[in-house]
């Protein structure tokens, strides 16, 4: 019989090893899922994993395209890992990244068809403030009426959904457009455009800012009080209160922080590779970036390995729907198990597994 | 001492209920129990001693099936003994009260007493009446457990075993929550227990409690047994020896002059954000330069909320906390550190220290300030591990470094570290609730020394413990907390321990 036996001290090597063995389990798991579908498990575990980045054909779309999906992913759950660390759960970043792309390019728009090379910037800024103020929603309504922030953040997602469909449809939408839904495309819009700085590598603004934000965030959590702050609230928050951290002034800085970088990203989104703002231009990075940060153990590399990894699942996912007819559905379900198992495995890290010998109680 | 041990296993050969033959429990790095041997009698009355980290808590986890021995084996009443769960060892008579009671404050007395038990009797209420009044444990089965004393939540916890008819009744650390009063009432109950044929195995500090109750006593050290004697022959002096292994020296009298007013309390109101916590009510004290102001109390009546209002966590009016004639009632903890006012809380692990940290991280905790162990908010790491350092050496706290988790030490280790922290930090004023709870013998000696080197070298310390005897002997002046008001502050010198525990029992009249 299995038995859980605790450890002394939590275990550093299975702090490393669960993510490898949850990708593991999802592999297996996944492959089973396709094989019942009626797919051959192995080709659809080669063309997720592996094609994308080293197949002769595809990989010269796909591997820019890394960089594209993953930096967005990288970038919201870097954020979120610091509220998440303090037991302040913002689940609503889909909804932030949203709020930061209307703002963002609601600025760009303003301008057009002006030229300046400080519209780009003026757009950077509104795209953090728009993510910043949604996210000041949840955290003003907890620190006043002690809101739970997990619901109130979630449910303006859909709040931010009927923002931007409203907005598609009316006050950005292209005048030029002949009534179509969805603004003008901010990539033929040069002083607004959010373009790929090196060709073919899939590198844009968001990418540079997102290896920023793994250095302050690491340097953050590692080296200033804040980080510190935000680390001892999540362990003990009766300790962290005896320290003298404010509980009102953590929520507001980590729902702030994850706020504004959300918005961002939804900035360099919205203004790079999707373009235009349109009824459905959020793919649900917001929420992926969620598994993201668990996944990555919300350590900021960690985030940004499993960043790269999502993406990969993204690409490669897209690629098999396509070449295997897998419904998509399976690939969100593939990508649920990715947390599935790594919330299971976490137990081993804590916990060690004895098999009992004799006769069970 | 060898042949001592023989000596006393041959006057107690009645009759063995349970012996425990080399048990060894091994966890990673530590072996809790090593090659333990004893044996209890039928009706005997055995102590189990030692400092923390002895292994006391594990070989009792053994006995009531929360823990599998690695080797050894267990023998009960002449059968192998080997509980895999806690049923399975209340089954075969053994009855444990822990030392944090596990009860249900929104059910009563009866509905509590029915969800710890395997069967229930078919008229609980009667059976609890019944079992209260043989043994004169005054219990309304009817009346909600959040409304009753530590004392009464004992007794739950008391006749919830007594309805199985253990055999063996383990009791951990009973008395920690008990004034006098009811410390007395206890004893009767397990003296007539006892001359009924029940065993007990007492876990305690207290080692004159141990002295008047205790047929026997077994000491561990280190996971091992190193020795065993009859208490009420040996001096609770020489019985400490033995628990530490080294001689002790008891502090020495010292002389209080009282200087300047540092702390003044005015009219401190305070309502408890706990729903079953206590709230203060018109706390007033002086404080003064060099003073050791003891607060008596029995838990509960409002120690974790004075502590908090002193600390900062909880605000208060402004005049209400002036130190050293600033209003700080309204300012938060760093604001009183940085003014001298430092506070060491009573739970160690989660208010004063952050468990998973380190121990450099936990310096931080409430040096970052006082200490500058920050630049403009940059963490001056190396700074921060040679403070932590510091405290290590300085207060003897026995751990591999400052990279340690705080979680690893034992109670008493940590509890040096958390009351050195401050203390090198050079209060004007440390208040610290509970000092020496749950702490070895050498480790509360050492703890007291430092408090009482702090206040000779002018600072004010107010020192709020249940642990009477402590108060005795580290106070010069002397209130009691009960139902969150403070008494009148009096000179420690010449207060009865009997007027003492009138005063705690002030809310809850003793039974």
């Amino acid at each position: 019989m299995l038995r859980l036996e605790p450890r002394a001290e939590p275990s550093r090597l299975m702090t490393a090893l669960t993510p490898l063995i949850a990708v593991t389990a999802t592999m297996i798991a996944g492959g089973i899922l396709f094989w019942l579908l009626g797919k051959n498990p192995f080709e659809a575990i080669r063309i997720i994993f592996w094609d994308p980045i080293f197949d002769e054909n595809l990989s010269s779309y796909a591997r820019p395209q890394l960089l594209v999906k993953a930096a967005p992913l990288i970038l919201i759950a870097l954020g979120l890992s610091l509220g998440f660390r303090a037991g302040i759960w913002n689940i609503g970043a889909e909804g932030q990244f949203i709020m930061g792309a209307i703002f963002g390019a609601g600025v760009g728009l303003a301008f057009y068809p002006a030229d300046s090379v400080f519209i780009f910037p003026l757009m950077i800024i509104a795209g953090a403030i728009g993510g910043f103020l949604w996210a000041m929603i949840p955290a003003i309504l907890k620190t006043q009426f002690n809101t739970n922030e997990i619901l109130v953040s979630l449910l303006l997602v859909y709040v931010a959904e009927f923002i931007l469909a409203s907005m598609s449809l009316g006050l950005l939408r292209n005048p030029e457009g002949a009534g179509f839904p969805g603004s003008r495309n901010l990539r033929s819009y040069e002083s607004a455009h959010n373009a790929e700085l090196i060709t073919n590598t899939g590198i844009h603004w968001g990418v540079i800012t997102a290896v920023f934000a793994l250095v302050a965030i690491y340097v953050l959590l590692q080296r200033h009080m804040i980080g510190y702050q935000i680390r001892l609230a999540g362990q003990a928050a009766r300790a962290a209160r005896f320290s003298g951290v404010s509980p009102n002034w953590l929520i507001i800085t980590c729902l702030g922080i994850s706020g504004g970088i959300a918005g961002l990203a939804g900035m360099f989104e919205v203004s790079g590779p999707s373009g235009q703002i349109s009824i459905d231009f959020n793919v649900g990075y917001g929420f992926t970036a969620i598994i993201v940060a668990f996944l990555g153990r919300l350590n900021p590399i960690g985030i940004t390995l499993a960043g790269l990894l999502l993406a990969l699942t993204y690409i490669g996912g897209e690629l098999a729907s396509f070449q295997l007819g897998l419904p998509s559905a399976a690939i969100q379900a593939f990508q649920g198990m990715l947390l599935f198992f790594l919330l299971a495995t976490d137990v081993l890290i804590n916990f060690r597994i004895r098999w009992r010998h004799g006769v069970a109680a | 001492m060898q042949s001592a041990v023989q000596t006393l296993g041959d006057r107690f050969r009645v009759a063995a209920l349970l012996t425990l033959d080399s048990l060894t429990k091994a966890y990673p790095g530590v072996v809790a129990n090593d090659d333990v041997s004893f044996e209890i009698g039928v009706g005997e009355v055995h102590a189990l001693l030692g400092e923390n980290g002895a292994g006391k808590s594990t070989l009792v986890k053994m006995i009531y099936g929360l823990v599998r021995p690695d080797s050894g084996t267990m023998t009960f009443d002449g059968a192998a003994f080997t509980p895999t769960d806690p049923r399975a060892s209340r089954a075969a008579g053994v009855g444990m009260v822990f030392q944090h009671f596990s009860l249900f404050e929104a059910l009563s007395v009866a509905e509590n007493i029915a969800l710890g038990m395997d069967e229930t009797p078919p008229d609980l209420s009667l059976s609890i009446r019944n079992v209260s009044q043989e043994y004169g444990l005054a219990l309304d089965p009817d009346r909600l457990v959040g409304d009753l004393s530590a004392g009464e939540r004992q007794r739950v916890e008391i006749v919830r075993c007594l309805l199985q008819n253990p055999r063996l009744l383990v009791m951990d650390e009973p008395t920690s929550v008990l004034t006098p009063q009811e410390v007395g009432t206890l004893f009767q109950t397990l003296r007539k227990l006892r001359a009924e044929g029940t065993s007990i195995l007492y876990i305690s500090h207290k080692l004159e409690e141990i002295r008047q109750l205790c047929d026997r006593a077994t000491i561990l050290r280190r996971g091992k047994v190193v020795g065993s004697c009859i208490p009420a022959e040996e001096s609770a002096r020489s019985i400490a020896e033995m628990m530490v292994g080294a001689e002790l020296t008891p502090p020495v009298g010292r002389v209080y002059s009282p200087g300047e007013v540092l702390l003044s309390v005015t009219q401190l109101n305070q309502t408890s954000a706990d729903a079953f916590g206590t709230s203060l009510k018109d706390v007033s004290f002086d404080l003064h330069a060099g003073e050791v102001l003891g607060i008596a109390g029995v838990a509960g009546n409002g120690q974790d909320e004075l502590l908090a209002a002193l600390s900062g966590e909880v605000r208060a009016q402004p005049g209400a906390v002036v130190m050293k004639g600033e209003s700080v009632g309204d300012h938060g903890p760093n604001h009183r550190r940085m003014r001298g006012l430092l506070t060491a809380p009573e739970e160690r692990l989660g208010h004063a220290a952050a468990p998973d940290m380190s121990l450099t991280e936990n310096a931080l905790l409430t040096g970052w300030g006082r200490q500058r162990l920050h630049n403009r908010g940059f963490i001056k790491w190396t700074s921060t591990a040679n403070f932590a350092r510091a405290v290590i050496e300085r207060f003897d706290v026995r751990t591999p470094g400052p990279a340690n988790a705080a979680k690893s030490l034992s109670g008493g280790n940590l509890q040096k570290f958390v009351i050195g922290r401050e203390i090198l930090q050079s209060p004007d004023v440390l208040v610290v609730n509970q000092p020496t709870w749950g702490v070895d013998a050498a480790a509360a000696a050492d703890i007291r020394a430092a408090i009482l080197e702090l206040a000779d070298q002018g600072a004010g310390v107010v020192v709020i413990s249940q642990d009477l005897d402590e108060l005795m002997e580290i106070s010069d002046t002397f209130a009691v907390l009960a139902g969150g008001r403070l008494s009148p502050v009096q000179p420690a010198s010449g207060v009865t321990v009997e007027e003492i525990g009138l005063l705690m029992g002030g809310t809850h009249a003793a039974a």
